[in-house]
Order: structure tokens, then C-alpha cells, then sequence
């Protein structure tokens, strides 16, 4: 199908979306074959549980124009372990990167490393002899920001989990479903048991 | 205290005894699920995981039980159970080849969104992950080809997650679910019962489409001047045919009937086109490439049906009502997209028609429709000394009832019989549209029989594809299901001589067959048979076939020599636009070299 993997007539943009979904083992399997079987193209994946630990929330970010993105969502709405999706490409969001850097750091050259670390508001967290590990959290762009400068003194070794994403202000953009009120009397009587 | 009080308070009392169930086993408790959904018969073969299960049925004793051949067999024999009754068919197998024989049926039914329930036995939890003996990761493999599976860990899960998997199988799409049960799961004892209600907050299948979206459909098939319904499966599956009807007679627009949809719309009303697409008729290919409005329902559009698709109906402004929003726009761009069960959303077209003030006038373009009729009427040749296998079909199209039902393999006698058969009924035409499983119309015909024994069934199959299921005729013999297996046998796989003859200059690389004498097969499995080599014959063995079957209560295989060099036409060439089809075969008139 024409389009489907990002050579359609629309753009190309990153989504981050964002799955509520049962918290059960199976569901993140489920989820990424059919990213894989649809030729679905992910940036990132990152998984944890709500506020509710019946659910848990991943944050997809998903590379694809209007088109492929209309695929994936509707895709992952078939699941039947797929609670509620939101694609927060246009709705307002805050989202969060985390990243740990090992950096190559001889004594001559730390000073700069820190100041650089300073800048970013990130923290060293790790001190070898010849390595600082630094830790930053912030939107990708930051991320890429930092790694980007840090990266003429030597990146030992990085690792990032993807973003995290949540729509501003009170609203919950996706309200995890409360206990039926069938279930809850269920949950008593156990309980009363 | 009056009656009406007492009676209430026994309910109750009932009610809550039976949500307390005793303590049982697993397997009785799959059992028990079962009988609740109202099981009556169940296709399968034992092995050692699912022993347990296959005791607990053995004690229970109330579920009839069809040992298959093969469980790719029984996947198909449930399937045929399933699109005869819209109810889920039932099929169990052992863990590790078990379970992977079922896979060719999953995908069947994933593609053709038949409702089926497959219970898989698994080995314990605790040897899970272990290569144990007959282990395989079922859920793994199955994932990509059920709507949902299950790999049960507690006994404790058996009623709630069988209670689901009957919900999905048979509600919003339809599709196969998956309930592996490792063994001493169904070993185990619970008290688990049966759910009051089931939570499934991430399953909701639509059903009334939006009103606004509905007004915007009405108001385009309102100011159409060419426009065509566009009828699939989906017609069938959500029992609307009916509704289709009505809304096409209201309308006097024409009816197209997909592969999957034939049947949603008598092929013999003024107003139905047949079936478009590869090996459509040229009318509907035609009416569908130059109509204005598509109004498209339950179909899911697929390559076969569009030909080369930037090249497909360029003119027309799609209606497209489907259950499942993902087939919306997913090949062919919706103007009006309608995510909703085609019952109630046919019934809320009708109610909209009817209120116009009168029907547009369409008679220009069912000229233009009647002028390609006469010119491209599907026609084929026949020769005195060899029987057409079109005239088999059309034999037979005489010879039964509206409500008798056909089921075939795939290949050339798969189109054929879609071409040449009259379906009139929804549900009468079982075949495997969207993976085009090779083997599927024997057991499904033994499926299609078990769940409908009053009715005629018939599979038209061909010599290629009955090789691959043909073991499933000892079931046929021990369970006396009287069906008639009609080979249309050409000693090739014909459609893909057929590839090879018009686009790979001849060359017939391992598509000839030397099947064996399928009469003399037939009776050493206990069966009638029969060989049809003359054009004379063939209406006789016909009658004696479906006379014998009922009288004797045993399968018939008529094994029918048919001309080898048939091919099927109309034919839109592999990626070319359906309004250049092929619509007779070009070598008609040249000698067969």
C-alpha cells in the first residue's frame, strides 16, 4: 500500500503516542509484532505502569506521515489488550527524556565536561578515573542536544529510555477505566470472605 | 409472603449458588464454559496435553465430539460449522503439532473474520519455556492470526477467559480465538465461576454509525447520477441481507456481491452485477470503475477486488461501511466513512431514503450497465467430446435447491463456481476468500453438513486441493455425513497453469498433476465414488450422487475429467486496472499446442 511505510504524498513526523494497556505478560509482545508484521516504524518504546497497576501506559513514538499514523492507531485500537490511544503530535504535551552518558573525561579535560553538565542542569552521577557517567533528563531535542556537544570528547557508552509523554494541564487525557461497579461488589465480597 | 417474592428470593438464592460453584478441575470447568455458551459440537483430536479436557468432556458426555483427521481439518470443518450457523465453531487439539496444525485454519478464519474458539492443550507451567515434549509457544505464533488468544496460568482463569473468547470470536468482526491451557491448569481444581458480566474495557465493537456520517452518505447517493453498492461479507456476517435488499430496491441501484459477499444479494435480481474483480464479470468491473458514488459495505476492498488500485473506480466518491474502522481508508480512500454494524446502519440508509420525495432518475447509466451486459455476458465454450467443468457448475446449479450449500477449494473451480453458480441466500457459499487455503472446501463441507443436516451441501473442489484434506473423507465415512465432493479435476493445478499459460509463455513448472483415481480412493475409505468422463454422463452421476449420499448416508465423490485446457474469463491481468479485463480467452480459437 502506497504510503504506508512513509513514501505517501504527506510528510514525515515523529508521534509520540501514548497506549494505555492491560498490564499483563504478553501485551508489549503483542504490540510490537504488530508494529513489525504492519512495517510500522518505531523511534522509540518506553513501558510502565499507571496510577491503576491493572494497566500499564507505553509511550510509542512512531515515525510516519498522517496516513501511517491513522494505520497504527486504528491498529492498535483492534487489540483487545489496547485500552485507550492518544497521538499527542497536536494536542499539548510535556514529555521527558532520560539519558545516562558515559563520557570519556581525562583529568584535563573535566572541567569543561562539568561545565557543560552545569549548563544542561544534568548531574554526575558515576566518577572513574577516565570516565564521568552524567545523568539528564529533558525533551529530546535536549537530550540530542547535550550528547550532540558531548560527543568530540568520546561517548563510552549511552543509554536512553525514550520518551515519556503527558497532556498539560488537569485533565487526564486518558482516564485508566475504574472497577465496574459489578467487579467492586465482587472485590468486597473476596474481601469479606 | 406472596409467590412472587418467593420465587425472587429462590432466584437469588440459585444465583448466588451459582456463583459459587464447587470445587472442580479445570477441565471441567472448560467443560462447563462450554455447555454454557451452548456447545453441541466440537471438532478436534486428543493428545497428551489435552487429555484432561478430553475426559472431562468423556464424563460429561453432552457435547458431541468429531474426531478429525487432521487439525487443520477440524479447523476448517469448524469453520464451515461457523459461516453456516453465525455461531462460533469449536475446535480442540493437544499442544505442539496439534496446536501448529491448527495455524493454516487461524489464519483462514482471521482473514475471512470467521468466528471460531480453538482450545489448545499446553504443557504445565512449569516445563513452559523448557523445549519440553510437544511444546510450542502457541500464544506466540498465533498472535498475528487471531483476533486474541489466551495462555490460561490458573485454573481459576478458565471460565472468565472461555466466556471472553467466545465474546470476541463472535461479536464486533468475527474472528478465531486462541485458549491454550497448559495441563495442570486443566488439572487443577477452582471454584472460579462463571462471570456475571465481562470487563473488557478495550473492547467495544461499534454498532450505529454516526447519524451525521449517515446524512452525509444519503445526501451523495442523492445527487449520484452513476452510482453502485458495493456488498461483502460483512452483509453476511452481520445477517443483513435483507437490509441490503430493501436499501438497493429502494433505490434501483445495482448490486455488486464480492467473492465473500455472494449470497448478501439474489445473483439472479435485475439488480445484481455478479462478483467485480479479478475474475469478476466485466459489467461489475465496469460498473465500478466509471460509477460516480461507491457506497461500499462489509468488504474490505482487497488487491483481488481493486486490480491495480491507483487505477481503481477513479471517479468514484467512496461510502464505506465497515465494523472495523481499521479497513476504512486503509486501501481505497473513504469520502464518508460509516464505523458501524451493517445492520443498523442499512436500516438508517432505508429510513432516509424513505423520506425523500421521490428517487432520482438513473436510467442513463443502467442503460449504459444493460449495454455491457449484452456485450461481455460470461460465456465459455463447449466441446462435444470433453466436459466444460463451467458446465459442471451449471449442472448443478440446476439441480439444487436456493438453500442448498456450496463450499470449494481454490483455483480455477473456486471461480467458476463463484461465476456460474446462482446465489441466491446468504451463508450458501462457503470459501476461503482472503488466505486462499488450497484443502479447505472437504472439511468444511463436513462442517457445513454436521451443523446443518437437513440441507445439501456440496463441495466443488478441485483435483490439487482435495489432495491436501483428503484424509478428512474418513471422517466424513465414520460420522456418515452424506455430502457430495464434486472433483472438477483437470490433473493440474489449474489456476496456476493458468498464470503460467498467459504469462510465463507456457512454462508448466510443477503445476501438472497425476492425481489418483478419486473414485477408487473414495471406496477404500468406505465411500461412494464415482468417474465422469462424457458430457452425456454428467447430468445423471449428478442425480445419482446427491440421490445416493442421502439414501445410503455416506459421502459420494464424483471425480469429473474436465477439459485441461479451460481457463478462467473474464480476468484482470496480476496489477493491471480492472476496466482492462481479458473477457475471453484470447486463444479460443487457436488450436491447443
Amino acid at each position: 500500500m502506497p504510503g504506508l511505510n512513509g513514501s505517501g504524498p504527506h510528510p514525515e513526523k515523529l508521534h509520540p503516542i501514548a497506549a494505555i494497556v492491560r498490564n499483563e505478560s504478553g501485551v508489549l509482545a503483542r504490540i510490537a509484532g504488530l508494529f513489525a508484521r504492519r512495517g510500522f516504524n518505531i523511534d522509540s518504546l518506553a513501558v510502565g505502569e499507571t496510577e491503576d497497576p491493572r494497566y500499564s501506559r507505553m509511550t510509542i513514538v512512531v515515525r510516519g506521515d498522517d496516513k501511517v499514523l491513522e494505520q497504527v492507531v486504528k491498529q492498535l485500537n483492534r487489540l483487545i489488550d489496547v485500552i485507550r490511544i492518544t497521538d499527542f503530535v497536536e494536542t499539548p504535551h510535556v514529555e521527558r527524556e532520560l539519558a545516562l552518558v558515559k563520557v570519556h573525561a581525562p583529568p584535563g579535560r573535566r572541567g569543561e565536561i562539568i561545565e557543560l553538565v552545569e549548563v544542561f542542569r544534568a548531574k554526575i552521577v558515576d566518577v572513574s578515573r577516565r570516565t564521568l557517567t552524567v545523568e539528564l533528563s529533558g525533551d529530546a531535542d535536549k537530550v540530542d542536544a547535550f550528547i550532540d556537544l558531548i560527543k568530540p570528547y568520546g561517548v563510552v557508552e549511552l543509554a536512553r529510555t525514550g520518551r515519556i509523554v503527558l497532556a498539560r494541564g488537569r485533565e487526564r487525557a486518558l482516564p485508566v477505566p475504574q472497577p465496574a461497579q459489578g467487579q467492586k461488589e465482587e472485590q468486597e465480597e473476596v474481601a469479606q470472605r | 409472603m406472596s409467590t412472587a417474592t418467593k420465587t425472587k428470593e429462590k432466584e437469588a438464592k440459585e444465583r448466588q449458588q451459582a456463583r459459587r460453584p464447587r470445587k472442580r478441575s479445570g477441565a471441567e470447568a472448560v467443560v462447563e464454559a462450554l455447555k454454557a455458551q451452548g456447545v453441541e459440537l466440537i471438532f478436534g483430536m486428543t493428545g497428551g496435553a489435552i487429555m484432561p479436557v478430553y475426559d472431562a468432556l468423556y464424563r460429561d458426555g453432552s457435547i458431541r465430539h468429531i474426531i478429525v483427521g487432521h487439525e487443520q481439518g477440524g479447523a476448517h470443518m469448524a469453520e464451515g460449522y461457523a459461516k453456516v450457523t453465525g455461531r462460533p465453531g469449536v475446535v480442540m487439539t493437544t499442544s505442539g503439532p496439534g496446536a501448529t496444525n491448527l495455524t493454516t485454519g487461524l489464519a483462514d478464519a482471521i482473514m475471512d473474520s470467521v468466528p471460531l474458539v480453538a482450545i489448545t492443550g499446553q504443557v504445565p507451567t512449569t516445563l513452559i519455556g523448557n523445549d519440553a515434549f510437544q511444546e510450542t509457544d502457541v500464544r506466540g505464533i498465533t498472535t498475528p492470526i487471531t483476533k486474541h488468544n489466551y495462555l490460561l496460568k490458573s485454573p481459576h482463569d478458565v471460565p472468565r477467559a472461555i466466556a471472553e473468547a467466545f465474546y470476541i470470536a463472535g461479536s464486533g468482526r468475527p474472528g478465531p480465538v486462541v485458549v491454550d491451557i497448559p495441563k495442570d491448569v486443566s488439572v487443577g481444581a477452582t471454584d472460579a465461576s462463571l462471570p456475571q458480566r465481562l470487563e473488557l474495557p478495550g473492547y467495544k465493537p461499534p454498532y450505529e454509525g454516526h447519524p451525521r456520517q449517515v446524512q452525509r452518505a444519503l445526501e451523495l447517493l442523492r445527487n449520484a447520477e452513476r452510482p453502485v453498492i458495493l456488498a461483502g461479507g460483512g452483509v453476511i456476517h452481520a445477517e443483513a441481507a435483507d437490509e441490503l435488499r430493501e436499501l438497493a430496491e429502494l433505490l434501483r441501484v445495482p448490486v455488486v456481491s464480492t467473492l465473500m459477499g455472494l449470497g448478501n444479494f439474489p445473483r439472479d435480481h435485475r439488480l445484481s452485477l455478479g462478483m467485480p474483480g479479478m475474475h469478476g464479470t466485466g459489467y461489475a468491473n465496469l460498473a465500478l470503475h466509471y460509477c460516480d458514488v461507491m457506497l461500499c459495505v462489509g468488504t474490505r476492498l482487497d488487491d483481488r477486488i481493486t486490480g491495480k488500485l491507483d487505477e481503481f473506480a477513479p471517479q468514484a466518491r467512496v461510502i464505506h461501511i465497515d465494523i472495523d474502522a481499521s479497513e476504512i481508508g486503509k486501501n481505497v480512500p473513504a469520502v464518508v466513512p460509516i464505523v458501524g454494524h451493517a445492520k443498523p446502519v442499512l436500516k438508517a440508509l432505508i429510513e432516509g431514503v424513505k423520506r425523500w420525495d421521490s428517487i432520482p432518475d438513473w436510467t442513463p447509466w443502467w442503460g449504459q450497465i444493460e449495454r455491457w451486459k449484452r456485450e461481455f455476458p460470461l460465456r465459455y465454450r463447449e466441446k462435444a467430446d470433453v466436459i466444460a467443468p463451467q458446465r459442471v457448475i451449471e449442472e448443478l446449479d440446476e439441480l439444487l435447491d436456493d438453500d442448498a450449500i456450496i463450499t470449494t477449494g481454490v483455483g480455477q473451480h473456486q471461480m467458476w463456481a463463484a461465476q456460474y453458480y446462482t446465489f441466491t441466500r446468504p451463508r450458501t457459499l462457503l470459501t476461503s476468500g482472503g488466505l486462499g487455503t488450497m484443502g479447505f472446501g472437504l472439511p468444511a463441507a463436513i462442517g457445513a453438513k454436521l451443523a446443518a443436516p437437513e440441507r445439501t451441501v456440496v463441495c466443488v473442489d478441485g483435483d490439487g486441493s482435495l489432495l491436501m484434506t483428503i484424509q478428512e473423507l474418513a471422517t466424513a465415512v465414520n460420522y456418515r455425513v452424506p455430502i457430495l465432493e464434486v472433483v472438477i479435476n483437470n490433473c493440474a493445478l489449474g489456476m496456476v497453469k493458468q498464470w503460467q499459460h498467459l504469462f510465463f509463455e507456457r512454462r508448466y513448472a510443477e503445476s501438472l498433476l497425476k492425481p489418483p483415481p478419486f473414485d477408487r480412493v473414495a471406496q477404500a475409505f468406505g465411500a461412494l465414488g464415482r468417474r465422469v468422463e462424457r458430457p452425456e454422463e454428467l447430468p445423471g452421476a449428478l442425480k445419482w450422487a446427491l440421490r445416493e449420499a442421502e439414501a445410503r448416508r455416506l459421502p459420494v465423490v464424483l471425480d469429473v475429467i474436465v477439459d485441461p485446457d479451460e481457463r478462467v474469463f473474464p480476468m484482470v491481468p496480476p496489477g493491471g486496472a480492472n476496466a482492462r479485463f481479458i473477457p475471453s480467452d484470447p486463444q479460443e480459437l487457436e488450436p491447443e499446442g
